[in-house]
Parts: structure tokens; sequence; C-alpha cells
């Protein structure tokens, strides 16, 4: 596991490194395509919101502690736009449905 | 001259500031998956500190959970930190032409939405000391934060842990839902995105292929990502630039 995850944060970084030196070094053109443009305008929600659900929903055994969660804070994402409430109304609804 | 350089980076290291506080707190939180990954706080330091990317970290921390090959692991990251060469390719147009190739490295090494952002708002060309300084406030933060998010998460009781697991998506749903509000086609995204994710965790066929298939989380984040990430484009062109 130890080696593994050495190599695994190496490829992590490299990848990410390679992503981002790329535009400003070796390929120096803007990205004509309109496609490729919306592409990457959209992917980050799209990722973001895959890796969000379902995994919320298998935070605990029973899935409605994940729902309140996802719930709640999404609410309080649309009207705050507040990062850390967000953050915060998550893990409180998660407490509090694990307990009741 | 060399006064003017530090000031300029000294300015940049205090715009850090905030930015490298609510970095602390993501970190933090992803600190607590990277505990559920497998990963001390030393990896997990080291992990943030090169790659600092929320998006791209829990991609990666996916991936090393489930023991994936290093090129999957590698795809992932690729899909999940690709809206990076957008920033890049906007950074690019923001620096004076003849800085060197050295420089344009670090400058891409300290690409991030925040980073970028007080970059494209620097007036006229981009400093790099101004960056330089914002990433030293900014990054070894992050990287703090997934630090103490591991020894959190292996000094916690259960409970709190599961709750502060929560934190994560919460701030996920903090950056994807605010631009729904301004771009209506972004709700659309979203709401697709989230139906059709959960349409995999619940239709049959989907559990069977996840019990076949070796890395089939990561396959499935990537190529739902990928699949509504084009349908989106073609249905839905996007036609600003992304710089301010």
């Amino acid at each position: 596991m130890t080696q593994s995850a050495w190599l695994s944060i190496l490829v992590m970084g490299v990848v990410s490194f390679v992503i981002r030196a790329l535009p400003l070094t070796l390929i120096r053109r803007q990205i004509k395509s309109r496609f490729i443009r919306s592409v990457l305008y959209y992917l980050p929600y799209v990722t973001l919101a895959v890796m969000t659900v379902p995994a919320i929903l298998h935070i605990s055994e029973n899935p409605m502690v994940g729902l309140v969660s996802l719930v709640a804070s999404g609410v309080t994402a649309w009207f705050s736009k507040n990062l850390f409430l967000s953050a915060a109304v998550a893990c409180i609804a998660t407490l509090v449905m694990s307990i009741v | 001259m060399q006064q003017t350089k530090s000031k300029i980076f000294l300015r940049g290291m205090r715009d850090g500031i905030p930015i490298a506080l609510g970095y602390f707190v993501v970190a933090f939180s992803l600190g607590i998956h990277a505990k559920q990954a497998g990963l001390n706080w030393f990896q997990g330091y080291v992990m943030s500190f090169v790659t600092h990317a929320s998006a791209g970290e829990k991609a990666g921390l996916i991936s090393i959970g489930a023991g994936n090959t290093l090129w999957l692991l590698a795809l992932f990251m690729l899909v999940a930190n690709a809206r990076y060469l957008l920033m890049s390719t906007a950074l690019s147009q923001k620096i004076r032409p003849e800085l060197s190739v050295w420089q344009r490295m670090v400058i891409g090494f300290c690409v991030t939405d925040e980073l970028f952002g007080v970059s494209v708002a620097y007036p006229g060309y981009l400093d790099p000391a101004y960056l330089y300084g914002a990433a030293l406030s900014a990054i070894p933060s992050w990287a703090l934060g997934t630090a103490l998010g591991i020894v959190a998460g292996e000094l916690l009781p259960a409970l709190a842990v599961t709750a502060l697991s929560a934190a994560i998506y919460g701030m996920f749903l903090a950056v994807i839902i605010p631009p729904c509000r301004a771009d209506k086609r972004l709700i659309l995204v979203v709401a697709a995105s989230l139906l059709i994710s959960w349409l995999t965790d619940i239709i049959p066929a989907f559990a069977a292929l996840s019990a076949r298939v070796s890395g089939y989380e990561s396959y499935r984040v990537i190529v739902l990502t990928v699949v509504i990430s084009a349908a989106a484009a073609i249905l839905m062109p996007h036609d600003e630039e992304v710089a301010q």
C-alpha cells in the first residue's frame, strides 16, 4: 500500500502539473474549437455533481442521512453562495440524522 | 527595482491569506477522505502540495482507495483537472511574452481556481512575483489542512468522521449550485448530472457491472463526466471567454 500510495501521489502531481503548465509552455495557442471550450466549461460542474451523488447517499447505512445532508447543503448553497456554510450544514445535517 | 519586486511579492502573500483560510477548510475535509483512502498525514501533505485541486484530489482518492491502476488514476486526474487547460490558456495571455519557460512552469504549477482569479484581476501584465506570493500563502495552507484532516480522521470517533466526511460534498455543491443562478443552462446540466449519476446507483445492471469491472467507480465518473459535458456542449454551446 505504502509504495503504491507514493506512486499514486507522483502520478497525481505529474498529471496535474502537465495540464496546468502545457498551455503556458509548449502549446501556447488559444483553444479555437467552440465545442472543446464548451466541454471544458461544463466539465467541472458535471464531475463534481457525479462525485457527490450517489457517494453522499452512501455516507451512512441509512440513505436518508445523506439525502437530508444533500438537500440541506444544496439549498444553503443556492441561497448563501457560502462554501463554508454549505459544508457546515452538510456536517450538521449528517450528525443530526445519524443520532436521531 | 528589487524593493518593488519584494513589495509585489508581499502584496501577493497578503492577498493569498483569505484564499489560504478557505483552502484550509476544503483541504481539511479532503483529509478526512484521504484517511479513508488509506493515506497517512505525510502522504496527504505531499499529495495536496503537488496537486492542490479539490475535484482532482477527490478523484485521486477514489482511485487510490479502490486500488486502481496508475493508468486509470492518470486518466481520472486528466478528466477531473481538465478545466485548468482553460485557465492556463487564459493566463498565457496575461503574462509577458518574453517570460522564460522556467517561470512559465512555476506559474503553471500555481494555477488553481482562486489563484487564477486573483491573477486575472491583476492590473496589466501579471507580475509573477505577485502570483508566487499568493501561492506561497495558499498552497502550504491547503497541504497543512489535508494533513490535519487525516490526523483528525484518525483521532475522532466514527460518528464525527462520518459527519465531517459530508463536508466535501457540501463544498462541491457550493461550487456548482450558485453559478446556476446566473447561467440557467447550468441548472439543466447539474440536475441532469445528479439524476443520471443517481440512476447508475439504483439500476441493477450497473450494480452487476460494478461487481465485474475493476476500477468501476473511476470509469463511471470519467464516462459520465465526458458524455454529459459533451452532450451539454453540443446542445448548449458556450461562447464567453473564461477570463473576466
